[in-house]
């Protein structure tokens, strides 16, 4: 089985724990882990160096969720990375668990950073890029954005920085699923041209049609490598609750839990997807 | 008696600091001639980051940074550091325990001509009621420089309150007792304790001097932690003496005055007056016509212990 084959079998899985992890919670956050999964998963497999043994050490490449809600998505990553056990997942937002409902650095092992108040990931994300920069370090930060989170001020504040510091060591992804709780991105509050505000801070840009495709998200990680003395963001087009019919592009399933029948349905159709 | 402000000692103890250690890491937001973190880029400016006007990214760009390793000093005004970026402070720094050392200048109504925009008389309420903060406010020049040592030498976050103003030394120069969490205790007297941090501790030690003349020995306490408060020393004081007066640039709430309410309503109960600003903003003016007007003279503090004492 070939790279791409396999971390498609991850992607599966991924995404089946997602929808487990959120109907055992009763709440949580499928639809932008859904839309996710890719991403997450070409960078935890083919770019960073992350491993049992590095796993406590900031001598390594690191990742910040800034859109902390997605928690489900990333959890799951980490549990096919074998960093956590499978069942581990189903205790996620329970009492005396690790897995809180935003990333907890100090709760979990492997978690780079302590997110979920939007804006706030990537400006950590700069300052760790930064510190490399200062102390020489060979370390790559990764960082993923939501297309809603971009209306947040303080993602420019950062995207200032970032590119005033020239940190080529830092890659971020906009996840661009085109919704957010209270609708389309573009109606509640419209963020877009997103690539366009990037760049005019000083971004290098790489605009992804298929964030959904792994092996075009490894092409874009890839690129992203080549550009010195800037930041790059990928733009990664991506489906809200990709994989599950009932909630692919629709916003009603940005922060709710599925039932028990809504959970079956969704598994079904995940495993035929893995045909 | 030399006057210095308390943001001039932060600068040059940082400066010393950031040659011993190249995993200091300073930010500013466009401030580092007003907060002195100047000073530090002068000697070692690869260690110095200008943020921009963006405090509440540079909170959070320090919380990367401190996740890295680094020790990071973040200055601004006590206004925009705790105040705008209250939340980048509380989630990124505090939530996850990281080694960063809010330094805040310009804190309280003695910014003076500015006026009320840019008075913050909350910063010790907001930074007090977040979890793993560590809440320090020096009196002079002297303790700002063992505070900066303590908190430099601390592994975690912390909030530093410093003025714009020159101060009088309250003490001599390399003989401060400082603790992280243990007040001091600058004169033993009876019944009446004067509680003060920051600039207040200047107008305690005057306020007693003019109480001796009626016959009061007040005690005099600078309580340069307000978290964690010194709970076993309040309790104590509150065995011999029966007014507790609490002195601070600061509003009557949420700050030192509550800090040392709530160990005295739980633990000890005892007759306590609280001097401070009386939950009003400030205005334009010299600091000492602001000092009077908001009622922070040595003579308000007399006012209030001959008013209360029994």
């Amino acid at each position: 089985m070939n790279q791409v084959q396999d971390l498609q079998k991850h992607a599966v899985n991924v995404r089946k724990n997602i929808v487990k992890m959120v109907t055992a919670a009763k709440s949580g956050h499928p639809g932008g882990s859904l839309s996710s999964v890719e991403i997450l998963l070409a960078i935890y497999f083919t770019q960073m160096n992350i491993s049992e043994e590095n796993i406590h050490s900031c001598e390594r490449d690191r990742f910040v969720l800034s859109k902390g809600h997605c928690t489900p998505c990333l959890y799951s990553v980490l549990a096919e990375k074998g960093f956590l056990k499978e069942e581990e997942l189903l205790t996620f937002r329970q009492i005396n668990s690790r897995l809180q409902g935003h990333p907890s650095m100090r709760k979990l092992e492997g978690l780079d950073m302590s997110t979920g108040s939007l804006g706030q990931g990537i400006s950590t994300a700069v300052g760790m890029a930064l510190s490399n920069k200062i102390h020489k370090k060979p370390y790559r930060i990764y960082t993923l954005l939501g297309d809603g989170e971009c209306e947040e001020g303080q993602v420019w504040e950062a995207a200032m920085a970032a590119a005033h510091y020239h940190l080529d060591n830092l890659l971020a992804f906009v996840d661009f699923n085109g919704l957010q709780i209270d609708g389309d991105v573009t109606k509640v509050m419209n963020p877009t041209p997103i690539d366009k505000k990037f760049e005019a801070f000083g971004w290098n840009v790489i605009m992804l049609k298929d964030g959904n495709d792994i092996e075009a998200v490894i092409r874009a990680c890839e690129e992203a490598k080549k550009c010195e003395g800037k930041p790059t963001v990928i733009v990664a087009k991506t489906v809200k609750g990709k994989g599950v019919s009932f909630m692919e592009n629709n916003a009603g399933w940005h922060g709710n839990a599925p039932s028990e029948e809504q959970c079956a349905q969704a598994l079904e159709e995940l495993d035929g997807g893995a045909k | 008696m030399a006057k210095t402000a308390t943001r001039e000692a932060y600068g040059k103890t940082l400066a010393a600091l950031v040659e011993q250690d190249d995993h200091i890491i300073v930010l500013d937001a466009d401030l580092s001639g007003s907060t002195k973190t100047s000073l530090a880029r002068n000697v070692r400016p690869e260690q110095h980051f200008n943020m921009g006007i963006a405090e509440g990214n540079m909170m959070a760009v320090a919380a990367g940074l401190a996740a890295s390793g680094n020790v990071v000093f973040a200055s601004s005004f006590a206004m925009f550091a705790a105040g705008r970026a209250f939340e980048q402070i509380r989630n990124s720094i505090a939530y996850p325990r990281l080694n960063v050392k809010v330094c805040a200048t310009h804190a309280g109504i003695t910014v003076g001509e500015d006026g009320a925009s840019h008075q913050s008389v909350e910063d010790l309420a907001l930074m007090r009621a977040v979890p793993n903060m560590l809440v320090v406010c020096p009196a002079d020049a002297s303790e700002t420089d063992a505070a900066i040592r303590a908190v430099y030498a601390y592994d975690g976050p912390c909030y530093v309150r410093l003025g714009r103003s020159a101060v009088e030394d309250v003490y001599t120069e390399g003989t401060v007792p400082f603790t992280l969490g243990k007040g001091n205790v600058l004169h033993k007297g009876s019944k009446v304790a004067l509680i003060a941090c920051g600039i207040m501790v200047e107008s305690a030690l005057k306020a007693r001097e003019e109480l001796l003349k009626d016959g009061i020995d007040a005690t005099v306490v600078d309580m340069h932690t307000i978290k964690p408060i010194d709970k076993e020393l309040l309790i104590e004081l509150t065995k011999t003496h029966d007014l507790i007066v609490t002195c601070e640039e600061h509003s009557i709430i949420g700050g030192l005055g509550s800090a040392v309410a709530e160990v005295l309503a739980q633990y000890a109960p005892c007759r306590q007056v609280m001097v401070g600003i009386q939950d009003v903003f400030g205005e334009s003016g010299t600091p000492a016509a602001l000092l009077e007007k908001y009622g922070l003279t040595p003579a308000d503090i007399v006012k209030a212990v001959k008013e209360h004492v029994k």
